[in-house]
């Protein structure tokens, strides 16, 4: 016998009822809403380092405009507009999964998937770059020269004279906001690599038939979270790449 | 929209909660978030003071973020609850950055070694 509050046979096409739950539409309410306060968490999470970036750069505008010459806006401009378009795809999965259209929503997590790499490849060749340029913070950190010279004209004390306090501040902040590039980049591509994980299996899951009805829930919640994350690179991108 | 009257099968309410957004509106955010790209690119050229250059790259990016949401992740079309739990993150991170950055402008700084 069939009944609405527990469901171990659901009908084909529609997603399992937890007998916890009145219907369909509050189990997939709070599906969302579980993501939803764990991506509030996230936000408080970035913003903490975006905080910390604000800090430093208004302390030595300068220094960070000289780093920032050291980013290349077009690798990122490309590299947002990939991201932007796999936030695309992964909507599109997710309406796929609204209108049952079981191949839609596997086509549309692999293009998401291959875009989400595409990203983290164009990432590493730019970490590479930089690596070899002595850009990452530590032992071999090393202040380009004409930077250094840069940093050290606009480092004079009211007599004109160089204060040599404020000059190694200023050279201590130009390897700061590498530590803030790094940082919140590496953190970034972190939450990018799980969630191309998570995108793949849900792929192989979704081709297994392994959700009930086509994984509306379930995709709609990974889809917030791979839309958080676009999010979180949209502000970024010009904090690290545009400042002029 | 026969794919839409295959879900709005049992409640409206359900039928509401599973909003199947059109394609074409889909496309329409991305082509607008790929406009407010470019826009952001061309807008740190721009001659501005390095305040005004944050603050508007901080406006389009809000925008861009608001767009997403929006649309991307379904809010627009969301309950109530979904409006509160993700505006409330506004809250939080109004919070933080108010009094973080507070304490950092009305205070002097430690003289700690490699700060």
């Amino acid at each position: 016998m069939h009944t609405s509050s527990t469901s171990t046979m659901p009908d084909e096409g529609t997603q399992v009822l937890s007998s916890h739950f009145d219907d369909l539409e509050q189990q997939h309410l709070s599906s969302n809403l579980g993501m939803w306060f764990f991506l509030v968490n996230e936000v408080m999470f970035f913003s903490g380092l975006i905080g910390a970036y604000f800090v430093y750069r208004t302390l030595s505008p300068e220094a960070f405009k000289l780093a920032c010459h050291h980013m290349d806006w077009k690798v990122g401009f490309f590299n947002t507009l990939v991201l932007l378009t796999s936030s695309l795809t992964m909507a599109m999965a997710v309406r796929a999964t609204q209108t049952r259209n079981r191949r839609g929503v596997v086509l549309n997590l692999i293009y998401t998937a291959v875009l989400g790499t595409a990203f983290l490849g164009i990432k590493a060749s730019e970490y590479k770059t930089e690596i070899d340029h002595h850009l990452f913070p530590g032992a071999h950190f090393r202040v380009p020269g004409e930077d250094a010279e840069a940093l050290r004209a606009v480092s004079l004390g009211p007599d004109g004279q160089l204060d040599q306090a404020k000059y190694a501040e200023n050279l201590g902040h130009f390897q700061m906001m590498f530590v803030l590039y790094f940082f919140m980049t590496g953190v970034h591509a972190f939450h990018m690599i799980i969630g191309i994980a998570i995108v793949l299996i849900f792929a192989v899951l979704m081709q297994i038939k392994w959700f009930s009805g086509y994984g509306e829930a379930q995709t709609e919640a990974l889809g917030l979270y791979w839309h958080f994350v676009d999010v979180v690179w949209v502000f970024l991108y010009p904090l690290l790449y545009l400042i002029e | 929209m026969t794919e839409l009257s295959e879900l709005s099968q049992s409640t409206e309410a359900h039928a509401h909660s599973h909003h199947v957004i059109a394609v074409r509106t889909y496309v329409i955010i991305y082509v607008v978030l790929m406009l407010l790209l470019v826009a952001t690119v061309a807008a740190s050229s721009l001659p501005l003071g390095s305040g005004a250059h944050l603050f508007v790259a901080m406006t389009i990016a809000a925008i861009k973020a608001v767009l997403i949401v929006l649309f991307f992740m379904h809010v627009y079309y969301s309950a109530p609850l979904t409006w509160v739990i993700a505006g409330g993150s506004l809250v939080w991170l109004g919070l933080l950055l108010v009094f973080l950055l507070a304490d950092y402008i009305s205070r002097g700084w430690l003289q700690i070694l490699g700060k």
